[in-house]
């Protein structure tokens, strides 16, 4: 198989297998959690409360006071690369084509050139993010396989999509379909994985608003 | 699998809902959690994470709710969780957890790892691995009716004190009252005093009110073991008598984890809604103030500042209340740092503080909380549960520090109005 | 007179009238194109000029005469044209005078008096779904083909089809079309790809074959480096506009008539290795980009097949949307038997509850 053939087949075949594969998970762990359903609260709630579900969906990505002083490092690092992520994900030229032939929905791009810094920042983040991990006591306690496992699948696309813009490395197709398969390899994942709170993350937090809104807090 | 053991896995499978199964999922291992919690800021060690207390439940709920736990038990990539592990989990869900409630406020993708935490405690429970001061204080509770074992009789001695002291009727099993008393154990052996202030209070404001001598115990051992079968028993007794005496308001007295209990899980455990309302003491004198039922006179100078609770101000709501009175009866009233709803818990909430076990951790913990107090340079506290008192009383004793403890309704009896004045 | 195959190409341009000055001159140019310092020019004219006719036989299967279309676009005489005076052209189905039986007499003639020395170029696939589907004089391409490469000195495999399989090749290849490298595995083969190849990629590596006597640089698909060694992209002059991120969105919109970068239009610029952006085509007027339209990566494997001529490289090729469907399809039957499953099991553990009283909370065993 020549790199073009197998930039074609990312491009179709394993494109198409990659999303139906994440489609299908996410349909998956969504009924299997949502299935567990909540029992209804008996005790009233209060009548006025400065929190709410839907609040603390947005919030809760703000450090609450006096957490940001004691892990900035997580804070900074963890907002680059989440917002480097987004920007190049939805905000380059290549990706708003991508999304423009799944979905027939396009808008302006940000300049090539802002587009890869954001490439970089995200790049050096993640980095970060993998020596803080090693190193940061907590952190290590708590990881494991999956942790590192999901750390690389995620930097996979960032790097070879880099790569590729700048044509480095490896010859273009070659390293496009890297790319590409990449991208794949982090969609089937997503769903069995951490990488999915991609996805819950939009339920925890409205839960954890909700519960602590009935009782006049907000979370 | 032993008994226990199947009792305790049994009952983390019924706890388990939609938000536990979104929390586990969304969880991305970034350790905040850790520096939210005073255990592990106290001692540095990364096994009292909060996520990390939790991870039996985790392996139970992947297992037995998901595809890919039930496919990793097959394949023996998980393995089952065992009696060995519970125990070991026992002093992190026990010892260094006071249910307070800080790591749900901070982690990012929102997991309410405090109610989870709760609800694992059902599973330990059952298992046979909840501590031995706790089970215990909850025999007894079960018992006798408290706790610490303080029957009617002691109430009674505390009763005729009060009135002769303070001149003051302290109505018993009086139907039709506006407000039914609840007391802590605490308050009566160590602060009786504020019997007397509630009796001084309702006189001013010409409230009715009444104690029912078969449920005059507010705290509720059940919740802090996590057995909602032994909480529903102790709760009940509070919500026959309510029924029984026809009152219109149920208050809780200056504790956390009653009002906790009585006013957020107790219609749960019911499994029905109340006929009466539920209030800590706080709120009815809250109340009262806006009502303009409340004078009060004279102020409390000496720069002093406020210990929120957890139960009552982040996990119960119950935070603006004590300020509005502290700003009335204290001109130096100073705010701690992290304080309302990010307050520093004392340490020995949520059963702690009944766990001998976790003496010399509790102590260490208690030195976020020294921290905190030094930093302001005050030397008087004001709170409002018997619990967090009592636990802060005797750190502040262990650390030497001159550092007094006040109760909230006691100073505002203190601050009453006589007739004629304002 | 002697048989044209023993004049000398000297004589045989002098024959023609071509000047020495012209040589010279194309010699030159030859030399540039080689990348090789002017002062090679003489060297180059002297064994050009020594060397014997190089005979060529050229062989046609399923093609659709493209390439020599290509390479004989000349109203006047072009250095293209010149070519046909260094080589002896001794058999060609379109360009040959002779037809019929004499023709395939004088391909043998050609073979036997050559035998070893002669240059077999080829273009079109070869169908082996079918020999049916291509022949000459009733005998098979792949007949023909291994016959006639026993006494070859080396192949040319001119066009895309030759080289790689071409359109014929694409899906779903109806006549089992193979490129030529498929059949013939013993002798060397210089793929010149391209549908159809630009001119001077075919002369150029013919002349180096007779200056050097020896064939040029291949890279891994075996094209001569020095027209296939740089992709279109890293040549093309439109490439600060991809490096900015101004692309054209359409056709004649406001980007395409500034001449902004054709990513958007399904460019195949990036992936394809050939020598438009430099060379040119029609003696170096203009080339696909340059007139607004994207590069179709002719002179790729496969590029038929590669998607659409319209479709960035960035987008999915094919229709994803249904196989997304039915993943969520499956992934609903899925979610919809756990969560029957789900509920089920947390019923069973509610009625399997065991009552907790102080007796179970085991007499505080924990110390």
């Amino acid at each position: 198989m020549t790199p073009l053939q197998l930039l074609t087949w990312a491009r179709g075949t394993g494109l198409g297998w990659a999303l139906a594969l994440c489609a299908a998970g996410i349909v998956l762990r969504l009924a299997e959690m949502l299935s567990l359903g909540r029992a209804a609260d008996l005790a009233p709630p209060r009548a006025r409360s400065p929190g709410s579900g839907w609040r603390t969906v947005f919030s809760r990505s703000l450090p609450p006071p006096g957490m940001f002083r004691r892990e900035p490092v997580s804070y900074i690092a963890g907002y680059l690369f989440h917002l480097g992520l987004l920007f190049i994900l939805f905000l380059s030229a290549a990706h708003i084509e991508l999304f423009h032939a799944l979905w027939g929905l396009a808008w302006p791009a940000l300049p090539s050139p802002l587009v890869d810094a954001m490439a970089l920042v995200a790049i050096v983040s993640l980095l970060v993010l993998l020596v803080q991990r090693l190193t940061h006591p907590v952190k290590r306690f708590l990881s494991g396989f999956q942790d590192y496992l999901t750390w690389a699948v995620t930097l996979l696309p960032l790097l070879t999509g880099y790569l590729a813009t700048h044509h480095l490395l490896l010859d273009y197709p070659l390293m496009l379909a890297l790319h590409i398969l990449s991208v794949e390899l982090l969609l089937v994942l997503l769903p069995f994985t951490k990488l999915f709170h991609s996805v819950s993350v939009f339920f925890s937090r409205w839960y954890n608003g909700d519960a602590f809104a009935r009782k006049g807090v907000a979370s | 699998m032993s008994a226990s053991l199947r009792r305790g896995i049994n009952a983390f499978k019924e706890v388990i809902d939609a938000p536990i199964a979104s929390f586990f999922s969304s969880c991305v291992h970034c350790g905040l959690c850790a520096e939210a919690c005073l255990f592990y800021t106290e001692t540095g060690d990364p096994k009292y994470t909060p996520i990390h207390k939790l991870e039996p439940l985790r392996r139970v709920w992947e297992q037995e709710y998901t595809v890919t736990g039930k496919l990793k038990r097959l394949l023996g990539l998980s393995r089952a969780v065992s009696d060995e592990e519970l125990a070991e989990w026992g002093p992190l869900v026990y010892d260094s957890c006071t249910l307070c409630g800080r790591c749900a406020m901070v982690c990012p993708v929102g997991n309410d790892l405090t109610t989870m935490i709760r609800k694992m405690r059902e599973g330990m429970s059952a298992a046979g691995h909840a501590p031995e001061g706790l089970v215990t204080a909850t025999a007894r509770a079960i018992q006798t009716g408290s706790p610490a074992g303080v029957k009617w009789v002691t109430l009674q001695a505390q009763i005729r004190h009060m009135q002769a002291e303070f001149d003051i009727e302290v109505p018993v099993n009086r139907e039709g009252a506006d407000y039914l008393v609840l007391m802590s154990s605490w308050e009566i052996l160590n602060y009786p005093e504020y019997l007397g202030a509630v009796g001084r209070i309702f006189k001013q404001a010409g409230a009715t009110w009444t104690l029912a001598d078969d449920a005059y115990e507010a705290t509720n051992s059940g919740i802090q073991i996590g057995a909602s079968d032994l909480a529903r028993e102790l709760v009940g007794r509070i919500v026959t008598a309510a029924e029984r005496l026809k009152v219109k308001c149920v208050v809780s007295p200056e504790c956390g984890h009653a009002y906790t209990a009585i006013r957020w899980e107790g219609p749960n455990l019911m499994g029905r809604p109340f006929t009466f309302e539920v209030k800590h003491i706080l709120e009815v004198l809250d109340e009262l103030r806006r009502d303009g039922r409340l004078k009060l006179r004279g102020t409390l100078d000496v720069p002093l500042t406020y210990h929120d609770p957890c139960q009552l101000s982040r996990r119960g709501g119950v935070v603006e209340q004590p300020r509005t009175l502290l700003h009335e009866l204290a001109p130096n009233f100073k705010e701690m740092s992290d304080a309302g709803t990010m307050n520093w818990c004392c340490g020995g909430g949520g059963g702690v503080s009944a766990n001998e076990r976790a003496h010399e951790l509790q102590l260490t913990a208690f030195l976020r909380k020294k921290a905190q107090i030094e930093e302001l340079g005050v030397k008087t506290v004001v709170t409002a549960c018997a619990n967090c008192r009592v636990v802060m009383e005797e750190a502040l004793e262990h650390y030497h520090m001159d550092v007094e403890m006040l109760g909230l309704t006691e100073l505002v009896a203190e601050h009453l109005a006589e007739d004629g004045q304002s | 007179m002697r048989s044209k195959h023993q004049l000398t190409v000297g004589e045989g341009l002098r024959q023609h009238g071509i000047s020495r000055r012209a040589f010279l001159k194309f010699c030159a140019s030859l030399a540039a194109l080689m990348a090789l310092p002017p002062s090679m020019a003489p060297a180059i004219a002297a064994a050009i000029g020594r060397a014997r006719r190089q005979s060529v036989i050229w062989l046609s299967f399923q093609e659709c005469t493209g390439c020599t279309e290509s390479l004989t676009r000349s109203h006047s005489p072009t250095l293209e044209g010149l070519i046909f005076d260094l080589i002896s052209l001794d058999y060609h189905h379109t360009l040959q005078a002779a037809s019929g039986e004499a023709a395939e007499q004088d391909r043998e003639q050609a073979m036997k008096d050559n035998e070893g020395k002669y240059l077999l170029v080829v273009d079109g696939s070869l169908p082996l779904g079918n020999p049916g589907y291509s022949t000459i004089a009733g005998r098979s391409n792949l007949d023909l083909l291994t016959e006639t490469a026993r006494g070859a000195a080396a192949l040319v495999a001119v066009g895309t089809c030759a080289a790689f399989g071409g359109i014929p090749g694409a899906d779903p290849n109806p006549t089992g079309a193979v490129p030529v490298g498929d059949i013939v595995k013993n002798k060397p083969i210089i793929n010149i790809p391209g549908c159809p190849p630009i001119p001077l990629a075919i002369t150029g590596t013919l002349a180096y074959f007779l200056t050097f006597g020896r064939i040029p640089e291949l890279d891994a698909r075996g094209r001569p480096r020095m027209f296939y060694g740089d992709t279109i992209h890293d040549r093309c002059y439109r490439r600060p506009f991809y490096d900015q991120g101004k692309f054209a969105a359409s056709f004649d919109d406001a980007g395409a008539r500034q001449g902004w970068c054709l990513f958007k239009l399904g460019c195949k610029g990036p992936v394809t290795r050939n020598a438009c952006a430099t060379l040119k085509w029609n003696e170096g007027t203009s080339f696909p980009i340059q007139s607004g339209h994207g590069c179709l990566g002719c002179s790729e494997p496969g590029f038929w097949d590669a998607g659409s001529f319209y479709r960035a490289l960035s987008m999915p090729v094919g229709a994803v949307g249904a196989t997304v469907a039915a993943g969520v399809a499956v992934g609903a039957a899925a979610g919809l038997a756990a969560a029957l499953r789900n509920r089920s099991v947390r019923a069973g553990a509610r009625a399997a509850h065991e009552k907790v009283g102080v007796a179970e909370l085991g007499g505080g065993a924990e110390k």
